[in-house]
């Protein structure tokens, strides 16, 4: 059939539903309507901060020194590293082991498993600010850890741990039962299936669940304030160091450097996609490996 | 030999054993730490609410911390305002959106879609104040001269916030339509009714809770969202006084004056923080009670 014949069909089609069920039509029309927004307003943002930003993004920009004359964030960017390590060496561990005795010893449904569920739900419903806080009186104050990456890492490792999770839980009871079975069949112990069956198969899971969790720690601000504080240098583990999305926040706030924020703002956004973009690789690779 | 296939089949292994503790101990740590949140904060936050006394704290009107006048009812205000605008303005949206994406969305267009609100919910909340800054106000602004406004508003920050709960919504609404077993559709085309009217009229009532389940999470995300609500909403602590002038919100009541408050002034900022954790808690609470229902 030639495209013609069909973009003709497609008009008859629409005049007739305009006869016969115009309340469809429009209902239809709208719902496309709010999708466009929905892209629309994504367009503008992401558009309006790359074409404002980039002509912003000069090589003074990434010297190794900040000053308040040269807004470097090469400062900020090695901190945020230094805590996305630091949060994940923190967390991923406690997550996986705790996915573990849930998926492959607990009973299911008995009261430790419920009350688990039950907290880890409150964690991650609970907002970054009572993070902070709560990193700011215990890491800080009780621990008299003071400012530093050490705070700020403990805090954002409790506020990742309910994400990694409810992911590597997804994966591992995505495993089949069957290669349980066999490994069992062959004599292995729990441990060996969990450790050289299960696990393995699951990676892909966990991974795209601690690629989530980096795009959360390297976007947090709020529960980071008050515990590793805003020291505009690069930061060992006992010192303040202030973080990528922290340095956006000063510069924006405080009116004086809107360019150099454009430019931070185009480097977040750039890591971002970076990370939804290995996600979703992860996520076409899994449901393929099904 | 009985010994041997016992210690093959990993029951008497101290390996196995040892690992089996370490597992529920990491699986320990998740409950340790909602306590240690409830307990610090509580401890921390309670004595100064006794000390202020409690109605005159949450429903104060006034927030002096120089004259020790602690009345935070203007920011639990904000904070509602603020989210219910961001409801009006997002919910309809969002909800058309996942509609859109789970029934009326063509299988190119949807790959492009759904990366897309991806995309929405991955970017830093700083970035999304920024974008506040030099688009939202600057264009409520203009739009409220003629009432005498400002660009830090009210509307500024729900219009925000409305962008913000987005993808939240969506992600949740999406699955939930999906959800919905295809008979019910099936049922309606075969009664003669338009695609439309099948999915408005049959799905979209059946997947109810897994709706409003979105909708609570966004409420949760609206109310705890710090950063970008006080780079666009002005802070000022007092009662709004209409939608295109200044308001603090819980959360940025404890951002703006945690840095140099002290004694009585930071206690009482850290029971705000109690005050919001307790909504949240709430919110939580409708959360998982809605989400139960829809897995029943």
């Amino acid at each position: 059939m030639s495209p013609v014949n069909t973009r003709g069909k497609r008009a008859s089609d629409w005049r007739n539903r305009l006869r016969h069920h115009p309340l469809s039509l429009l209902v239809s029309l709208i719902t496309s309507l709010a999708a466009l927004i929905t892209v629309l307003v994504l367009g503008f943002l992401v558009g309006y901060i790359l074409i404002n930003g980039i002509p912003n993004l000069k090589p003074e920009l990434f010297a190794l020194h900040y000053t308040s004359e040269n807004q470097s964030m090469l400062p900020a960017i090695i901190n945020t590293c230094t805590m996305t390590l630091l949060s994940l060496l923190l967390a991923v561990p406690v997550g996986i082991g705790s996915s573990i005795f849930l998926v492959e010893y607990a009973k299911k449904g008995s009261r430790l498993v419920n009350l688990v569920r039950v907290t880890t739900e409150t964690l991650s419903g609970i907002p970054s600010i009572v993070y902070g806080l709560f990193g700011m009186l215990f890491f800080n104050n009780t621990f008299k850890f003071g400012y530093s990456m050490l705070s700020g890492g403990l805090t954002l490792a409790i506020m990742i741990l309910p994400l990694i999770m409810r992911t590597t839980e997804e994966a591992l009871l995505c495993v089949p039962d069957m290669y349980r079975e066999g490994s069992f069949g062959l004599g292995a112990g729990r441990l060996r299936t969990t450790m050289c069956i299960v696990l393995p198969t699951a990676v892909p899971g966990i991974l795209s669940g601690i690629i989530l969790a980096i795009g959360r720690i390297v976007g947090e601000t709020a529960a980071l304030m008050y515990t590793s504080g805003t020291v505009a240098k690069v930061a060992g583990l006992m010192d303040s160091g202030i973080t990528l999305s922290l340095h956006m926040y000063k510069q924006a706030s405080e009116g004086l450097y809107t360019e150099q924020a454009y430019a931070t703002s185009v480097v977040l956004l750039a890591l971002v996609l970076l990370i939804n973009l290995c996600s979703s690789k992860l996520a076409a690779r899994i449901t393929k490996g099904r | 030999m009985n010994q041997f296939k016992g210690k093959r089949a990993g029951k008497g292994g101290w390996l196995e054993t040892l690992m089996a503790r370490l597992f529920l101990l990491t699986a320990l740590v998740s409950i340790l730490c909602v306590a240690l949140i409830c307990l610090f904060l509580f401890a921390n936050g309670v004595p100064a609410m006794q000390e202020i006394g409690v109605f005159d704290f949450l429903l104060g009107t006034m927030w002096r911390p120089g004259n020790d006048i602690y009345g935070i009812f203007p920011m639990i205000i904000g904070s509602i305002y603020v989210t219910g605008g961001a409801l009006l303005l997002g919910v309809p949206v969002a909800l058309l959106t996942a509609i859109y994406l789970a029934f009326f969305c063509p299988k190119k267009v949807y790959r492009v879609l759904r990366p897309a609100v991806e995309l929405l919910a991955g970017i830093p909340s700083v970035v999304y104040g920024f974008f506040g800054i030099v688009v939202l106000v600057p264009m409520v602004r203009a739009i409220s001269e003629p009432f005498d406004g400002k660009g830090n508003s009210i509307a500024t920050a729900s219009i925000l916030l409305a962008i913000m709960i987005l993808p939240t919504i969506i992600g949740v609404v999406e699955p939930a339509l999906r959800a919905v077993p295809r008979s019910y559709y099936e049922g309606a085309l075969a009664l003669g009714a338009t695609h439309e009217r099948s999915v408005y009229t049959a799905v979209v009532p059946a997947a109810r809770s897994g709706i409003l389940a979105g909708i609570v999470l966004g409420i949760g995300r609206a109310m705890g969202e710090t950063m970008a609500v006080i780079m666009v909403a002005g802070n000022q602590p007092r009662m709004p006084k209409g939608i295109f002038q200044g308001i603090r919100t819980l959360t940025g009541n404890i951002v703006m004056e945690m840095g140099y408050a002290s004694g009585l002034h930071r206690e009482a900022l850290i029971a705000t923080g109690v005050v919001l954790f307790l909504f949240i808690l709430l919110i939580n609470l409708c959360f998982s009670v809605l989400k139960r229902r829809k897995d029943a």
